[in-house]
């Protein structure tokens, strides 16, 4: 409801000299930039995310893969059991079976961000497309859609979440599928509360007196003054579903050893966690590292997130 | 509404959620060959292929969706969960078994996770800006973005690999043949408890011991979403003018907070523990895992990755009902304390 105050009376901004010209939402653009600069938390997180960010997309500059069909399949160098140290070769070590660590972080890049963007694009739309249509129409519809994601919201997510890959068989797209099938009725849920409150005011009673069909006020007049709700969701989303699907990765759901998926590489720490008599952290650098790569990434979308909402929260704005 | 009409509804609710439910997880289950479902009817762990098509016949396995969904509630209902072959139990006796130890740790968990919540939370607000807020921001950001499995891999690296203190399981070796002999009651299988039910304190001590990793494991993870929610509320209340009202009136800023910013500040709390049951859960299996504590929770991991589906599908099925229960009552009692949420 706030939202749509700010957009539609520019001068609720900081109407700044020389921006007055501009198409309002621009404007608005603008002046969450603005913010966003100024907060050094947001800077951060978009720096680690940047990084992050071209080490995938340069990843095969960075360690050009040996299997150019497969290049998520981590290079080994023996079948030892044994992880190896940071060494020449190796400069971060190796998992069991002689993995390479490091080309392991930087493909796993890659896996990160298609498993945390992608779910989360994914549970955008299904959840706002539904969301939109049960707010709209309301009625019979509506509370269909609103008793399904009662249920979904019943279930404890984890678990159900291993119930659904122990039936589809394990691996990491199974992870991905569960993900986005088990996590779209937040945003359903939000977005219908924020149409609910707008529906029926005045712009909309405009736009339907004027003989505009439903689907262009649901999506031309209703979905713009609302989606900054579920975009602040969505951006604040992409770091737990990351924590999920590692969660699943680490219980042995995810893909074998060797794939280049930071949840998995931690798994396999699982048996290393105390080295042999004499030296306690042997290996170190098997626990610490992929578990730290998650935990950057994880940390620089969760501060996306918070500057995000900020941002485009006009009740956090105002304080 | 009135209260009254305001819980006819929701119980009427609850009983549709409940349907719902079973109807997600036996459809999941369909997903399965039959092979693998009748296993939630077999008894022993010998079987014959001749013996299984002749179980798939008898049990219904072959006949269509209604019908199998009707027989199989019906089993649910009679307590036939079938038998769970990580556990070689029957999936009543080893969730008999293992419930006790999972809620052990939540017992612990659960008071401190919302104590530190709620005080980080409120010192946050209170201190807005301040070193003290910004502490309980990284606190919360970070406890947001650690994976409860690293951290959980670190502390039993560093502090009992490394210095050899907060070892892993439920109880040392030399206390678990204690418990296991006959002049020890075990009256609940809630080790913490039955010790002192048993008035022995060395037992009791040494399982707090072997709990402590665990629970600051979970405390310091589950505990950010507290932290958030009690600060962004509690600066909401703050700015009210009731608050306002009472600094005009000489109330004491310590009362301020207490009595007249914190217990409306706290509502949205109350609405999330439901939701921090659910985490809670999810939480505890990675946590069971790690620090080797034969709970529901590494019970159903180990139940997953050994497509032991009888007993993962008990306890989806079994969590999401406590769940749907828990928020029921979650629910009555905030419609209780706070009128405006019956009018929705």
């Amino acid at each position: 409801m706030e939202t749509e105050i700010m957009v539609e009376q520019p001068e609720a901004a900081a109407g700044h000299k020389g921006h007055r010209d501009m198409h309002p939402r621009l404007r608005e653009l603008l002046f969450g930039l603005k913010r966003f600069i100024s907060s050094p938390l947001s800077v951060i997180g978009l720096t680690i995310i940047v990084i992050f960010g071209l080490m995938a997309l340069f990843a095969p500059i960075i360690e050009p893969p040996k299997t150019p069909n497969n290049p998520y399949m981590i290079p080994h160098t023996g079948w030892e059991m044994q992880p190896s140290p940071p060494s020449m070769t190796h400069p971060l070590g190796t998992l069991p079976q002689q993995y390479d660590i490091l080309y392991g972080i930087v493909w796993g890049t890659r896996s990160a961000f298609v498993i945390g963007v992608a779910v989360v694009l994914a549970n955008l739309i299904v959840g706002v497309f539904l969301g939109v249509l049960a707010g709209y129409f309301g009625g019979a519809f509506d509370e269909i859609i609103m008793r399904i994601t009662d249920i979904f919201f019943a279930i404890p997510f984890l678990i159900m979440a291993m119930a659904l890959v122990v039936v589809i068989g394990r691996g990491l797209g199974a992870i991905i599928l569960v993900l986005v099938v088990l996590n779209w009725p937040q945003y359903t849920r939000i977005i219908r509360s924020e149409i609910l409150i707008i529906r029926d005011r005045e712009f909309v009673q405009a736009a339907r007196a004027s003989g505009a069909s439903h689907l262009r006020i649901m999506f031309k007049h209703i979905l713009p003054n609302t989606i900054y709700s579920v975009l602040i969701l969505a951006s604040l989303s992409v770091g737990a579903t990351i924590l999920n699907a590692a969660a699943l990765s680490f219980l042995g759901l995810g893909s074998d050893l060797g794939y280049a998926d930071w949840g998995q590489m931690v798994a396999s720490a699982r048996n290393w966690i105390v080295g042999p008599t004499g030296q306690p952290l042997a290996f170190w650098y098997l626990v610490f590292i992929p578990g730290f790569a998650i935990a950057l990434f994880v940390l620089g979308w969760n501060l996306l997130g918070d500057a995000a909402r900020d941002v485009f929260d006009p009740k956090q704005r105002r304080k | 509404m009135n209260l009254l009409s305001y819980i006819i509804r929701r119980l009427l609710l609850m009983i549709l959620v409940l349907f719902g439910v079973t109807f997600i997880v036996f459809g999941v289950m369909l997903l399965l060959p039959p092979g693998m479902r009748v296993a939630a009817f077999v008894k022993s762990e010998k079987i014959t292929p001749d013996q299984m098509n002749a179980m798939i016949k008898q049990y219904g396995m072959d006949q269509p969706a209604p019908v199998q969904y009707v027989h199989w509630l019906e089993n649910m209902l009679q307590g036939n969960f079938g038998y769970s072959s990580t556990a070689s139990a029957p999936v009543l006796d080893a969730f008999k078994q293992y419930l006790p130890v999972t809620l052990e740790l939540v017992l612990y968990t659960m008071p401190l996770m919302i104590i530190v919540g709620i005080v980080l939370g409120t010192i946050g607000a209170v201190r807005k800006d301040e070193p003290a807020d910004h502490f309980t921001r990284v606190f919360a950001i970070v406890g947001y973005s650690l994976p409860t499995f690293w951290l959980g891999l670190l502390l039993l690296m560093l502090l009992y690999g490394l210095l050899g203190i907060f070892p892993p399981g439920l109880l040392s070796n030399k206390l678990t043949n204690v418990i296991n002999s006959p002049g020890y009651h075990q009256y609940t299988g809630i080790l913490t408890l039955d010790a002192i039910l048993n008035w022995r304190w060395p037992i009791f001590l040494d399982a707090l011991y072997h709990l402590f990793l665990p629970v600051v494991n979970l405390v310091i993870i589950q505990s950010a979403t507290i932290v958030r929610l009690t600060r962004s509320s509690m600066l909401e209340s703050l700015g009210q003018d009731y608050i306002r009202t009472a600094t005009a009136k000489g109330v004491d800023r310590k009362t301020i907070i207490r009595r007249h910013a914190r217990r409306n500040a706290l509502l949205p709390v109350v609405t999330i523990s439901g939701v921090l049951f659910a985490t809670l859960m999810g939480g505890a299996v990675i946590t069971e895992t790690i620090f080797n504590r034969p709970g529901i929770g590494l019970w159903t991991a180990r139940a997953a990755v050994l497509l032991d589906v009888p007993a993962v599908m008990f306890n989806a099925l079994f969590l999401g009902v406590v769940f749907v229960v828990i928020n029921l009552v979650v629910d009555l009692i905030y419609a209780y304390v706070d009128p405006r949420v019956r009018l929705t």
